[in-house]
């Protein structure tokens, strides 16, 4: 039958593919691309892993400051898509790991001893830093992290449609729910939350009057009143009062500038894009209580400077994060105040940011400092995305929260266990 | 039959190559001659294959966290937490529903595509390349397309803009999986993908059906259309047919760019075994035991499965047994 030579070709061509692709494979193996620049041989080079901010100018300032670095060469890996930390994590393994690079204060990294001791560099300015940014990045009195921006996150309005719905600042999570009702018309939604919520987890965790973990590591996040605010976001989620789906996610300020929706959760980083595309129609508010013994919420994330406790030159990669993290304040300055917003964790700097001082900005640092929760050092990607399954669940697939958070939370007490015995 | 003649067709070359006086060397050691040619590709087989592969299962037995050398043995306990994680063991159903869409409505579209083009009198070329275009698209460019373009939830995305038209509320295809929209995206931008180029398989497998079985057909009374397509046409695709299944349920297993540029990054569900793997072992969870563990499990089920298929389908059965 004809079949028979047919399947006779496309065996053989499948063949002839599968050596052709493996072909390819050794190529590629064999390419230079290797993450270590051209090789000249002369002498270190430091290598550091960034991700890709959103913000115009902030690789270019990035490069600058390392290329006024002039004991030891630095080359800037700048890592663009949506999964900078798979991609730090799976080179830290491989000898082209970075010497230096950019993540946020989590225990595992210390206790597989990944990121090296910074207390000496840090300690002589110790004071001169914001203290819970001390406290987040310390394990065992050692300092493993140098802060380099402060980042507070809450919700963004638009005067101007609140004033036009008769809707005030929400409050609480009703009042937010119930805004959203009010402010949503044929071409605008009311909120937005992110395309997936997870945004949102930590600030209504905390806003419920819960935490992450209790003081000695426990989980403290499956209250009652958790339970009961993931049911309200629930109905949120359902209303179609909620942008979802929305072509950039919460970090990215397009939701709201483009008037796709009236109030967006998004961070103080976004701030100077907003205020360029809506002037002063524009104001910030915390993440509302949820319940009656509900308090005002602010998660304060940010991004520190690690060394690679396992890389070849700790010694060169620590002298540089001393240069560029702790004795260039300028570059701090120009880096927390001059693309997106952040706040300078350093004292002294902060005091000097001019413009972070007035008008806007001086409101969201206010909620920085009123209703701001740090980072945990014990809350771990693991646990993270525990809590981040939990609410996909039972938030926007309608399982039961309690149900949810229950499974959660023998996960994060398996992590617990594996973490601290 | 009258095909057999392209059998002989297609196998002309060792008659002639034996007859020519042998190139220098190339006959003096069988086995210098075999390990020159399968060296290099069994070299790269063992380096990117065989050591990944022992390697995985190594770590699968240890405590693998942010690092690959790990010095604790654990057993088991990768394997039984794995097969407790809801989102591995419902992965697994999300492909076979996946597999269960994708297979039939590939094998449909792309076989109803070739019968069109074949019976096309004119500008035959031009659909049959149109048609093909889709399959040139990488699947990261199309899956961001149709998620950001065609299937945004918001007001200006295309599929809500006709929707609009005819009064219907903007929909959430992704973020909501009640009901679950996202199988329509997912499943249209592979159809798009791939049907082309299923239909040029079919469209050379229904070139060599000879005519003079129609004409015979004809002459005993078949009529045209339905009775020949399922007489005739069908029964001559069988080993085409089959093939295609077989690549089509190959890739629906291996489908990751467009499930993960797709779904959104936090969801629990429409996630396909790779892209769990990936999350456990290769995301932020950086835990290399549990997702070697994984890819063991899921290894053993596409041999369990491979061998079942191989005794329905007879796919690399001795010719003559078939």
């Amino acid at each position: 039958m004809s079949a028979m030579s047919n399947s006779n070709f496309s065996r053989r061509s499948l063949f002839r593919a599968a050596a052709g692709m493996a072909a390819a494979g050794t190529l590629a193996a064999c390419g230079s691309n290797n993450g270590r620049g051209g090789g000249s041989g002369s002498g270190k080079q430091l290598v550091q892993y960034f991700h890709a901010y959103g913000e115009a100018g902030t690789e270019q300032a990035i490069k600058r400051y390392a290329a006024a670095y002039k004991d030891t060469h630095v080359r800037t890996s700048w890592i663009t898509g949506s999964n900078f930390e798979a991609k730090l994590f799976a080179a830290l393994l491989t000898k082209q790991a970075p010497d230096v690079f950019e993540f946020h204060p989590q225990i595992q990294l210390v206790k597989s001893g990944q990121v090296a001791d910074l207390s000496d560099i840090i300690d002589p300015v110790k004071s001169d830093f914001n203290q819970a940014d001390i406290t987040s990045h310390t394990v065992d009195g050692k300092i493993y992290g140098v802060r380099m921006i402060d980042d507070p996150q809450f919700f963004f309005y638009r005067k101007s449609m609140l004033e036009k719905a008769k809707v005030d600042v929400p409050t609480t999570l009703d009042e937010l729910i119930e805004a959203a009702a009010k402010l949503t018309t044929d071409k605008v939604k009311g909120v937005y939350l992110g395309n997936d919520l997870t945004a949102v987890i930590n600030p209504l965790i905390w806003s419920a009057g819960a935490d992450t973990l209790t003081a000695d590591n426990k989980p403290a996040f499956h209250t009652d009143a958790v339970v009961a605010g993931m049911k309200q976001l629930r109905t949120l989620f359902t209303s179609g009062n909620l942008l979802l789906d929305a072509p950039a996610d919460y970090w990215d300020p397009s939701a709201i500038d483009q008037g796709l929706c009236a109030i967006q959760f998004s961070g103080m980083w976004a701030m100077p894009a907003m205020q360029k595309a809506l002037g002063d129609d524009l104001g910030v508010f915390p993440f509302p209580k949820v319940g009656d013994a509900g308090k005002l919420s602010v998660y304060n994330g940010g991004w520190s400077m690690f060394v690679n406790a396992k890389g070849k030159n700790v010694d060169a990669a620590k002298e540089y994060v001393k240069w560029l993290w702790i004795d260039q304040k300028k570059y701090q300055e120009d880096w927390a105040t001059s693309y997106g917003f952040h706040i300078p964790p350093r004292t002294s700097i902060a005091q000097g940011a001019t413009k972070l001082q007035s008008g806007l900005p001086a409101e969201g640092v206010k909620l920085f400092n009123t209703y701001g929760h740090f980072d945990n050092i014990g809350w771990t990607q693991a646990m993270i995305t525990a809590v981040q399954d939990a609410f996909a669940n039972s938030v926007r697939k309608n399982g039961d929260p309690d149900a949810a958070l229950s499974t959660a939370e023998k996960k994060v007490d398996a992590e617990l266990e594996k973490l601290f015995g | 039959m009258s095909t057999t003649t392209t059998r002989g067709v297609a196998r002309p070359a060792p008659a002639k190559a034996s007859q020519g006086r042998p190139r220098r060397a190339l006959r003096g050691s069988p086995a210098f001659n075999f390990w020159l040619f399968t060296g290099p590709f069994l070299i790269g087989l063992v380096i990117f294959v065989f050591v990944p592969i022992g390697w995985s299962v190594w770590l699968s037995f240890f405590d693998a966290r942010f690092t690959v050398t790990p010095s604790r043995f654990i057993g088991f306990d990768n394997y039984t937490s794995m097969l407790k994680n809801s989102n591995f063991t419902g992965s697994l159903v999300t492909f076979t529903v996946f597999a269960a869409l994708i297979v039939p409505l590939t094998w449909a579209l792309s076989l109803g595509l070739a019968l069109l083009v074949h019976r096309l009198r004119f500008m035959r070329a031009f659909f049959r390349s149109v048609f093909f275009l889709p399959t040139a698209v990488s699947y990261v460019a199309a899956a961001l397309i149709w998620k950001m373009s065609v299937f945004t939830g918001v007001r200006f995305g295309l599929m809500n803009t006709v929707l609009g038209w005819f009064g219907v509320d903007n929909i959430a295809y992704l973020s909501d999986p009640n009901p679950p929209w996202y199988w329509l995206v997912i499943v249209t931008v592979r159809l798009w993908l791939q049907a082309g180029f299923y239909m040029i398989l079919f469209l050379a497998a229904l070139q060599n059906i000879p005519p003079e079985l129609y004409e015979a057909a004809a002459i005993d009374g078949a009529k045209p259309g339905w009775q020949t397509f399922r007489y005739i046409t069908l029964p001559q695709l069988r080993a085409t047919s089959t093939a295609v299944i077989l690549l089509l349920l190959i890739a629906a297993y291996q489908a990751f760019d467009e499930f993960f540029n797709i779904i959104t990054t936090r969801a629990t569900w429409g996630q396909t075994p790779l892209m769990v793997l990936y999350k456990t072992a290769l995301g932020e969870n950086q835990d290399y035991g549990a997702g070697s563990a994984g890819a063991v499990i899921l290894t053993l089920l596409i041999c369990v499965v491979t061998l079942f298929q191989g005794r329905i389908m007879g796919f690399g059965r001795g010719e003559e047994s078939k």
